[in-house]
């Protein structure tokens, strides 16, 4: 044991050491983010609230193949077609459980229309559990009101895909 | 004080005398006489450094711990049981959320095993891809124990740091997988997509910058500092044969003195290509794991840049059709890659019979898949090889005889988490 031991021990020479340390960190710009108003950036590949999008003139673009019924692990998703009077195949029904989604993406990752996508939307908490039971109409209008965004979030990730 | 009889008559005598006015009556040690017996308390299962839903049952003497009962399976859901009944491609889902605070590193041993009954070949960007992001898991998991520990024995400064730290990790995670904590990215052949180069210059960029300051930073607030050391040196020490005979792994393991590292030992994708020191503690003691999680993280960081600087250019998923679909643009062009697309989004592919157990070097320790695959779709059993387990059947012996606050520095230093333990 030098005498240089003894000095740090009987000076609190690390827990002098370690208050000034923590005293430049007081004086640092600070980690935390405001959330409401400030959020942190998300990628393009951000897996949030489910969105069925629809072609530029309007029609919609799932063909009912129910790839992602089929892939969905948490069989979270239940959808029934019928032909349609032009004789198209469309979804009569297309109901998301958002509570048994596990946000796996494989829903997006089967659709071969780009139909079905998980925007970038994570701030959907509602009061009553029924309200995240999503019907076509609730996936439809999310899509409307998100194709911006995720249709930049499909065009920056294209190379990737 | 002199003419007393020996310290547990003492306190009998003195605390009857106190509440007795007839002094007299110390002479009669029978009469008021209370004895005192071992208590039993539950620790957990709802107790913030429990890290998570484990109970323990403790028997106190005292303050001194008698014997430790860990009660587990608060958090089973049945997932062997699940995974048997959905095809293979489903219950990579289920390996995220076995070791949530690993999650790239459980999928690794299922793609493993998948890999190796299927003989699929992995190209080498995505084999590399996978080592660079299951060592950034490996740092997300110890920045979250390392900092937890050191709360758990009393400093919060450093876990906040650390937490600012993993905060990073998390989103680069995000960035390359979509998800921050449930990334669902390995495959079967590869990695599910490949990644932006802006991200893994990214990546080198934060571990010579900003990780490497704070996470130094924290770990010089406690590395040398006297109350940590208290509550830490000497605590909880398991003898290089110990950890041994109680089927330790990890940190475990290496703090008690072996050198044994998966990576190192069955070296799996391209682990035996990069250069890595494997740290070892000396003592076996709560400090020793510390310290060999915090050498780990920098090891850890070493092979980031190694990966880093070799990754290859090509393909990270492989082009085998019966086993990882097209990408997307060959699929909406050519009818042959759609109809494979479709057939592996309905029936997945099969996995010829046999058997298989590939272990990994999670940052826990061993994480283990064994998979019995009948030739369907679906896999016929998957039995998993938690890490917690082996370490948690020790903790009567570990914790024998230290005191009660003890019980959180031990608990905290075998890194245990719940998901995976009671699967």
């Amino acid at each position: 044991m030098s005498i240089g031991y003894y000095i740090k021990s009987f000076t609190l020479w690390e827990l002098l050491k370690g208050h000034a340390l923590t005293l430049q960190y007081f004086f640092r710009k600070k980690a935390t983010i405001n959330y409401p108003f400030e959020k942190n950036p998300l990628s393009p590949r951000f897996r949030g609230e489910h969105a069925l999008r629809r072609y530029p003139n309007g029609e919609e673009r799932c063909i009912a193949c129910k790839l992602c019924e089929a892939i969905c692990p948490a069989q979270a998703i239940t959808i029934e077609a019928e032909p349609r009077d032009d004789g198209s195949r469309r979804t009569t029904r297309y109901d998301i459980d958002m509570t048994k989604c596990i946000f796996c993406g494989f829903c997006q990752e089967a659709c071969p229309v780009d139909a079905i996508v998980e925007g970038p939307n994570f701030e959907y908490a509602t009061e009553t559990r029924e309200e995240l039971i999503y019907d076509k109409g609730k996936l439809l209008d999310n899509g409307d009101r998100w194709e911006g965004a995720i249709a930049a979030s499909l065009a920056a990730d294209a190379p990737y895909r | 004080m002199a003419g007393l009889p020996d310290a547990p008559d003492i306190l009998r005598d003195s605390a009857y005398a106190l509440s007795s006015p007839d002094s007299a009556n110390a002479a009669h040690p029978t009469v008021g006489d209370v004895e005192i017996k071992n208590y039993t308390i539950n620790f957990g299962p709802q107790h913030p450094a429990a890290h998570g839903v484990l109970r323990l049952v403790l028997e106190l003497d005292g303050e001194i711990v008698e014997r430790v009962d860990p009660h587990v399976g608060l958090l089973h859901r049945g997932t062997e049981k699940l995974m048997e009944s959905r095809p293979y491609l489903q219950n990579i889902p289920y390996f995220d959320r076995f070791d949530y605070c690993s999650p790239l590193c459980m999928e690794h041993s299922f793609v493993l095993g998948i890999e190796k009954l299927m003989g699929l070949e992995v190209p080498e960007r995505g084999q590399y891809l996978r080592v660079l992001f299951a060592e950034l898991t490996r740092i997300s998991n110890h920045l979250l124990n390392l900092g937890s520990h050191i709360m758990d024995v009393g400093a919060m400064t450093p876990n906040l740091w650390l937490f600012e730290a993993r905060e990073d990790t998390y989103g680069f995670f995000e960035r390359a997988s979509g998800a921050r904590m449930h990334m669902n990215w390995m495959r079967p052949g590869g990695v599910h997509q490949d990644v932006p180069l802006k991200l893994l210059t990214d990546i080198g960029d934060w571990l010579d910058g900003r990780f490497k300051r704070l996470f130094e930073d924290a770990i010089s607030l406690v590395a040398d500092n006297r109350i940590f050391k208290q509550r830490n040196v000497d605590i909880g020490i398991v003898s290089r044969d110990d950890a041994i005979a109680w089927g330790f792994s990890g940190p475990m393991i290496r703090a008690a003195g072996v050198p044994w590292d998966i990576r190192r030992a069955q070296p799996y994708d391209v682990y035996d290509r990069m250069e890595f020191d494997i740290p070892v503690g000396t003592r076996g003691d709560c400090y020793d794991r510390f310290m060999v999680r915090v050498e780990e993280v920098r090891q850890s960081a070493r092979i980031i840049k190694q990966c880093l600087s070799q990754m290859p250019e090509g393909p990270v998923l492989t082009t085998d059709r019966k086993a990882a679909p097209p990408r997307r643009g060959e699929m909406k062009r050519s009818m042959e890659a759609l109809i494979h697309h479709f057939k592996l989004y309905t029936e997945g592919f099969h996995v010829p019979a046999g058997e298989v157990y590939v272990a990994t070097e999670s940052p826990k320790g061993e994480f283990g898949v064994y998979i019995v695959a009948d030739g369907t779709n679906k896999p016929y059993r998957v039995k998993v090889r938690p890490t917690a387990f082996s370490h948690l059947q020790a903790m009567d012996f570990m914790m024998k005889g230290h005191m009660l606050a003890d019980t959180t520095a031990i608990l905290s230093a075998i890194d245990i988490v719940f998901g995976e333990c009671d699967r």
